[in-house]
């Protein structure tokens, strides 16, 4: 057996990569375009919901959502700890990010203009990501599905978080209603389409799927999420816009209509409503922080050398 | 039932930890590294628990059926009690940072006074919670001040400018007025004056590390936030925090 048999057998045999372990090429590719880009989710991912948390209409909506913010930070960390166990630098990845190299998901291309959008954010988002990330707790790659056990945990408090904001919304007044369906009408198309393209037009899923980075297919993980939300909507009594939705007996899932695909690779491509400022709000926070680095580096960088020469004294 | 200058009195280090959380927030997602958006979102979220904390035994004591956030909801720029550093916009990381380590030593003073006395115990058991959260908060304030000021001569510059521009904020921090004369003969607030020398120990100590120097105390110190006379900045702050609970008043969220 060769290297490259001998890893997809260790694999195959459900076996846990770790970052010393010899790996091909293009497997540490995947994973680094992969992880980089969760990781880039979870920072641009700071930005709709950091909006809101100076509006929030009460004090303890406010601490959640901050907290639920300060933890989207954490999963950004963890994540980027976890691809530099891959070989490269995390300023190297957001400088991809930066220069618009690197993705990250398009949901946070949508605008979030109302409070209401803080509850079907962390419903329906939180909600799709779970339904992505939970399998990549058992991810083939050690610190990738580690990361993810931890980062699972959160986010499942964020959906229970989202739905609360929403449930009362929905006890509540008839502007507060309308406030939550007007919001459900907006995300709910862009939440679907979290789940990447169809099955059929998905470069990536195959070799995924066999390096186990994968484990469901995006069009198997979209049908779990409607499925698994239908419930929850009439629950809330919102109405999903969708007049195609309905239950099918024999296939025991719900039938749903078709994404508007053209929208989908507008976005992907850079023609969603807030590419642009999100992109400038990060780059412009990179920016106006440099000095703030270059001190920290400096002041390290001096006290090394001062403790370096006690000690030497000593 | 609380008299009028106890329940200002709470109302005060209230409306100082919400205004600070409020201006802290503001970096969410927008700090120069990951790390620090997670420690500025860290001390925001301790400053907004405080500002809970402390408006629920203000309602509760006030007795008129009100709730925490009827006092950060529903009052106007004149009922806030606020020191005016606090309500300054958040100006760069060094600003911040530099307002959060003079606003912050002087808070965690008072604050561990607070949690001392006996006149009120409920006051002393939220001061107690506070004073750990706010040694953190002044520790890594200070951390910052000290790199930022021995940094780099950009760092060095930037952060001397902002503590020039601060200072006339801080002689409101320790400048008595009735209800801290009362809250002192209640033996409830701590003696200003005291208060004040252990402070400048503090700061001179840090910006000695930090090769930034004291500035001088004669001269002229801003004031009127503790009576409600507050900046323009005050305004749009309260406007932004308050308008969409004040487009549905009464509802739950
Ligand atoms: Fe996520
Ligand atoms: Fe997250
Ligand atoms: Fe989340």
């Amino acid at each position: 057996m060769n290297m490259n048999e001998r890893f997809e057998a260790y694999i195959a045999s459900d076996a846990k990569i770790e970052p010393k372990d010899w790996m091909p090429d293009a497997y540490r590719k995947t994973l680094i375009r992969q992880i980089s880009q969760h990781a880039h989710s979870e920072v641009v991912g700071m930005l709709p919901e950091g909006n809101w948390v100076t509006r929030a209409p009460s004090l303890l909506r406010k601490s959640i959502l901050l907290a639920k913010v300060q933890d989207e930070a954490g999963h950004g960390l963890y994540l980027y700890s976890a691809c530099e166990t891959l070989g490269v630098s995390r300023d190297d990845l957001i400088a991809d990010l930066h220069s618009g190299k690197a993705k990250y998901s398009s949901i946070f291309n949508y605008p979030a203009t109302s409070w209401a959008d803080m509850g079907t954010v962390g419903w329906l988002v939180d909600g799709a990501a779970i339904m992505n990330q939970v399998p990549l707790c058992k991810t083939s790659y050690g610190p990738y599905a580690r990361a993810m056990v931890r980062v699972c945990k959160e986010e499942s408090f964020h959906q229970r978080q989202g739905f609360q904001i929403l449930l009362a919304l929905c006890n509540g007044t008839e502007a507060q209603k309308a406030m939550a369906q007007e919001s459900l009408n907006r995300w709910w198309w862009p939440a679907l389409m979290m789940f990447g393209p169809r099955d059929e037009d998905s470069q990536h899923t195959e070799e995924s799927m066999r390096w186990r980075i994968k484990r469901f297919t995006n069009d198997e993980l979209r049908q779990k999420f409607v499925d698994m939300t239908v419930p929850q909507a009439e629950l809330l009594g919102l109405t999903i816009p969708d007049p195609d939705l309905k239950w099918n007996e024999e296939r025991g899932h719900y039938d749903f209509g078709e994404i508007d695909w053209n929208e989908f690779h507008h976005v992907i491509r850079g023609n969603g409503p807030c590419n642009r400022e999100r992109l400038e709000a990060r780059r412009k926070a990179h920016e106006e922080g440099a000095w703030v680095r270059d001190a920290a580096s400096a002041y390290a960088k001096k006290h090394a050398r001062t403790d370096a020469s006690s000690t030497h004294a000593a | 039932m609380a008299n009028s200058a106890h329940l200002n009195y709470v109302l005060r280090l209230a409306d100082d930890a919400v205004i600070q959380g409020q201006r802290l927030s503001e970096w969410c997602g927008h700090g120069p590294i990951l790390e620090e958006d997670i420690a500025l979102t860290n001390l925001a979220l301790d400053c907004i628990g405080q500002a809970r904390a402390l408006y629920a035994l203000a309602a509760e004591r006030a007795g008129a059926g009100q709730t925490e956030d009827d006092f950060a909801y529903f009052r106007d720029e004149e009922a806030f009690r606020n020191h005016l550093m606090v309500e300054l916009p958040k100006g760069d990381f060094g600003f911040t940072l530099m307002r959060q380590f003079l606003f912050g030593a002087f808070n965690w003073l008072r604050m561990e006074h607070l949690s001392g006395q006996t006149q009120d115990p409920e006051l002393a058991a939220i001061a107690t919670k506070a004073v750990k959260e706010l040694r953190y908060h002044v520790e890594h304030a200070r951390d910052w001040v000290v790199r930022l000021g021995d940094g780099t001569e950009e760092s060095h510059r930037r952060v001397a400018e902002s503590l020039a521009a601060l200072w006339p904020y801080t002689g409101e921090l320790f400048a008595p007025d009735s209800i801290d004369e009362w809250a002192l003969q209640a033996g409830i607030g701590p003696d200003l004056n005291a208060l004040h020398s252990r402070w400048t120990a503090i700061v001179e100590a840090a910006l000695t590390e930090a090769t930034l120097d004291l500035p001088s105390s004669t001269g002229w110190m801003q004031s009127g936030g503790k009576a409600g006379r507050h900046s323009e900045h005050l305004g749009y702050l309260l406007a932004e925090m308050q308008s969409l609970a004040r487009k549905h008043p009464g509802v739950t969220w």
